[in-house]
């Protein structure tokens, strides 16, 4: 029998070794479409505002920071799970972890298309 | 079990090969990323706000502090991409036998000091 966890993101590592790859490619992607944009382009307001502005820009970028919230909690789990033997402090961290990442995913959100 | 058998915990006495380092490091990265990412969505917030906002955030990028904070999570995303991708290489079976798994955490750090450097000269430019 595989070996899970309730706190597991999807009750079994293998699907947390694939949650946390596919995540990780759609989080390269954005990081090097970012990182490209601020490079080599001229950035001001009205050229960061147009990217912000299209509707696959936003999508994608929502696609990122869901991915970003995925990616960092089969991290995290793993670390506290890691170093962090004592149950009660564990689960407070990783409900700290999780609340901020909630907390992320919403006022990305908003950011994205609160403007 | 046997409560008085010896064990040595000590980590300061520990021998650390290379790809345990950058292993950690990993980790440590992504700690970092992950509590950077209220700083960089703060200012993404203010940026998009108005022609002032993003003025504003200009302005907050021409201290030392921010520039500081800035350069640290930016390490930490390129250090944590540089790793990232070398784990995505791993799973398709490269590098994986003990020779080049040693060169590619040579790689990884090598590669990712490059890049820092190159992110300080960005920043600092």
């Amino acid at each position: 029998m595989a070996v899970s966890s309730i706190t597991n993101l999807g009750r079994s590592g293998a699907y947390d070794w694939m949650v946390q790859r596919v995540t990780a490619y759609v989080l390269a992607l954005y990081t090097l479409f970012l990182l490209g944009f601020l490079l080599f382009t001229d950035v001001d307001y009205a050229s960061w505002g147009a990217l912000f502005h299209q509707t696959w820009f936003r999508i994608f970028s929502l696609m990122a920071l869901i991915s970003m919230g995925a990616h960092a909690w089969v991290g995290l789990w793993t670390v506290t799970t890691d170093y962090v033997k004592a149950t009660a402090p564990r689960f407070l961290i990783q409900a700290l972890c999780g609340t901020a990442m909630f907390v992320y995913v919403v006022w990305g959100v908003q950011i994205l298309w609160g403007h | 079990m046997n409560s008085k058998r010896p064990v040595n915990l000590d980590l300061s006495k520990f021998h650390f090969p290379l790809p345990a380092i950058t292993s950690i490091l990993h980790r440590t990265s992504g700690i970092i990323i992950f509590i950077g990412m209220g700083f960089l969505l703060y200012g993404l917030d203010l940026s998009l706000e108005g022609e002032s906002g993003f003025n504003a955030v200009n302005d907050l990028l021409s201290s030392f502090l921010a520039k500081l904070i800035i350069w640290g999570i930016l390490s930490a995303l390129l250090y944590h991409l540089v790793a990232g991708i070398k784990h995505l290489l791993m799973d398709m079976g490269i590098g994986e036998e003990l020779q080049s798994g040693r060169l590619a955490a040579k790689a990884t750090v090598v590669i990712s000091v490059i890049l820092i450097v190159l992110a300080g000269v960005w920043i600092w430019q």
